[in-house]
């Protein structure tokens, strides 16, 4: 155990001291820190950086002037010339656009064209087709006698508050909030998964090449050689992760600080003081309300724990195989053979998740595939926080502990035998019969 | 000391070690000869235990080889290696300490064979800033210092220069004078005469020679001789005699030499006696077979392939 504890350590401090270690702790945290400005950038001020588009309006059929309307993106200008004029016009104009309503056929105009030198957004196109219908929508309820004021009145915004029946009684919860949690973790948890189990298994094939597996091997058991190289490396991601977690908030909160606009800034100030249902209760329009309210439905402190399970339970089974396969090669190289179809099941699993998983959590395929060890990791985090009854959660976790201790048998008897092997190629076969050396 | 009863290990292919038995005393340096993969490195690995053996067994001081025993053993393995990234003074604290030496009295002994092998100023160098001899002699160091009784050095000296070679050879001898008993497996048959005690051959997994090295030798001779002399011998031409025959004739300009294997029955008196009317005898040799050469006809014998630099 002392010994296991020694290789641990050295495992840990000659990868926490490595440059690379250091320049990816912080250069991480700095491009999601810019990831997130740059985002927030082009939704805030993408806009009003191009400026309004200006839109020329030619109306033949004379009911839209004036109707249309106008906010910081967009500016209507009707125009009473012949369209080869305006056209001259939106070619000279640098964000000009052109819309062009013909007389109506019937109850509404056919053939309405929205020119400009590039081809318009698909939002901004929709958007002023919704404006159109709406005029038209309104011009024939009040030609059917309906008084304006009705009209006003029958406007409503609908959006809809998803709730889960829980025996507790009503909870408030949100696909979307969901959607993002699981996701993060779910991403999170394949990419560590990836970059660590790698890890172990350059590890293991430069103890190979350098020879030095003798030396310790005549010290130690393979098996605690193996265990200790995991354990270290495992140390090493989650002190990466606390690390990223840690600066990333710091320099997010600090961001903040100097960059928000003071409204803003009291705006949130004060969404986070008050609790999730009175902000409801006061601003039932406020989106930002909204997602503050959702998130306060996912359990936080329930999700960490899982996915600190998962991430563990993951990286543990992964880097066994990854381990068995530095001991069966020579270099680095040799490994693509042994690699495709160890990291194929994790591949797979995480593209079920982003595309089946998060639409069907509670089908019965994303039911089965959240047990299976090889899966569950990336699988569950997903199904996670749109709630999952606790026994199947229970039994998930155990399944995994299962596969760790199955994979980690396994993974050791080829690994026993495997450092030792030098200038033989070996195959899958050869790796099975390892298994069975005494 | 150490006593090797009946090992056999087998691999898919091949037998590696078929029924080998081995005693080593005490104290005694002892080599383990052999041309390649005829089983030493198998036999290394099962004292060492990193493998164990199909069947057989092993006894440490009288009790039987168990992981208790690992702490006492130091290994040198032929193929060396070191972590190329870490400092020299970190890497040899490691392999200290994980053959159970605290870290301070690790530091201590590091301390201590830092200086005398004159390699102080390597402490925080990286192994890869080092050449190959450099990294030899820390690859020593590292096996030597939790003080082992049973030292097993496999090609101590491939890679070294021959200044390194006679620091390593002082260094073994003296830990051997402090009582370690060493293990030696090599080709370079003169050290094994230099160095070792006792010997054992192996070949394609057998067991084939063993014993002391001086009566090994002793009983290798063939009953030949080189005698030295002055004037006209008859009989060089290659007629027979009933005493010897001829088995070479060297001249230079002070004196002749014959080497000649005696016929059954005689004695190296009854040469001189039959040599005497001649010629006047300047000296007489009993040929002692090599180690070498004893090495090479038994390998040949029993169907090896020798290694290059033998053949």
């Amino acid at each position: 155990m002392n010994k296991i504890l020694l290789i641990v350590s050295r495992e840990y401090l000659t990868r926490v001291r490595k440059k690379s270690f250091i320049i990816l702790t912080i250069l991480v945290p700095l491009l999601i820190m810019l990831m997130y400005a740059g985002i927030f950038a082009l939704v805030i001020k993408g806009d009003e950086l191009s400026g309004p588009r200006n839109v020329i309006v030619i109306d033949d059929s004379g009911i839209f002037k004036n109707k249309l309307k106008e906010d910081k993106t967009i500016r209507f200008s009707y125009l009473d010339a012949s369209i080869e004029e305006a056209k001259k016009i939106v070619k000279s104009g640098d964000n000009t656009y052109l819309l062009y309503i013909p007389k109506f056929e019937g109850d509404q105009p056919l053939h309405i064209e929205l020119m400009a030198k590039k081809q318009a957004g698909l939002g901004f196109s929709s958007d002023i087709e919704n404006q159109l219908e709406n005029v038209i929508r309104d011009r024939k309820l009040t030609e059917a006698g309906i008084d304006q004021k009705v009209l006003d009145n029958l406007k409503t915004n609908i959006s809809i508050d998803t709730k889960k029946l829980t025996e507790k009684g009503e909870e408030a919860g949100s696909s979307g909030a969901a959607f993002g949690v699981g996701m993060a973790a779910s991403i999170l948890i394949y990419m560590f998964i990836f970059l660590y189990g790698v890890q172990v298994m350059r590890g293991v094939i430069e103890e190979k090449t350098n020879r030095i597996i003798e030396v310790i091997i005549s010290s130690v058991k393979p098996f605690q050689l193996m265990m200790g190289k995991i354990i270290g490396v495992a140390l090493v991601g989650l002190t990466q992760f606390l690390l990223w977690v840690i600066l990333t908030s710091t320099i997010g909160s600090v961001a903040m600080k100097a960059l928000m606009p003071a409204d803003a800034k009291h705006k949130i100030e004060q969404m986070q003081k008050q609790p999730g249902a009175s902000i409801k209760a006061q601003q039932p329009d406020n989106p930002a309300a909204k997602i503050f309210d959702a998130l306060n439905t996912i359990p936080f402190g329930m999700i960490l724990g899982c996915f600190l399970f998962y991430f563990l339970g993951g990286y543990l089974l992964y880097s066994a195989i990854f381990a068995a396969i530095g001991s069966a090669v020579d270099n680095e190289t040799e490994t693509q053979q042994f690699m495709l179809p160890v990291t194929l099941p994790l591949i797979f699993a995480f593209i079920f998740s982003v595309n089946f998983v998060v639409n069907n959590p509670d089908s019965p395929i994303s039911f089965w595939m959240s047990m299976i060890p090889f899966f569950s990791p990336v699988v569950m985090m997903v199904r996670i926080p749109y709630g999952v009854a606790p026994w199947e959660l229970a039994l998930s976790m155990a399944l995994l502990i299962a596969g760790f201790f199955g994979t980690v048998w396994l993974a050791a008897r080829i690994y026993r035998t495997g450092i030792l092997m030098y200038g033989k190629k070996a195959s899958w076969k050869e790796l099975g019969k390892w298994l069975f050396y005494k | 000391m150490l006593s090797i009863r009946n090992i056999v290990k087998q691999y898919a292919n091949h037998t590696a070690l078929s029924g080998v038995s081995i005693e080593i005393e005490k104290g005694s340096v002892f080599g383990l000869l052999g041309p390649n993969g005829a089983g030493k490195t198998s036999l290394i690995r099962i004292i060492n235990q990193i493998t164990a053996p199909d069947s057989g067994e092993i006894y440490f001081n009288g009790e039987k080889l168990s992981p208790k025993h690992i702490s006492k053993i130091g290994y040198l393995p032929e193929e060396r290696g070191l972590y190329k990234k870490m400092e020299i003074g970190e890497q040899v604290l490691y392999l200290a300490q994980l053959k159970d030496l605290s870290r301070a009295e690790a530091l201590n002994r590091a301390k201590y064979w830092f200086e005398k092998l004159e390699i102080q100023n390597w402490w925080h160098k990286k192994v890869e800033e080092l050449s190959k001899g450099m990294q030899q002699k820390v690859q020593f160091v590292a096996t030597v210092m939790h003080k082992p009784e049973l030292l097993i050095l496999d090609e101590p000296f491939s890679g070294f220069d021959p200044i390194n070679v006679d620091i390593i050879t002082r260094e073994i001898l003296e830990l051997n004078k402090q009582g370690t008993t060493i293990i030696f497996s090599t080709h370079r048959m003169e050290s094994v005469e230099e160095l070792c005690d006792s010997i054992v051959l192996i070949n394609k997994s057998h067991k084939i020679l063993d014993g002391k090295v001086n009566e090994i030798r002793y009983n290798y001779r063939s009953n030949s001789y080189k005698v030295t002399y002055n004037g006209n011998l008859p009989y060089l031409n290659g007629s027979a005699n009933s005493v010897y025959e001829m088995i070479g004739h060297s001249t230079d300009d002070l004196h002749q030499q014959i080497t000649v294997k005696l016929k059954n029955g005689n004695s190296a008196n009854d040469l001189l006696q039959f040599l005497i009317p001649h010629i006047s005898i300047e000296g007489l040799e009993e040929i002692i077979p090599s180690m070498h050469d004893i090495f090479v006809s038994k390998v040949k014998e029993t169907g090896g392939i020798l290694p290059e630099e033998l053949q």
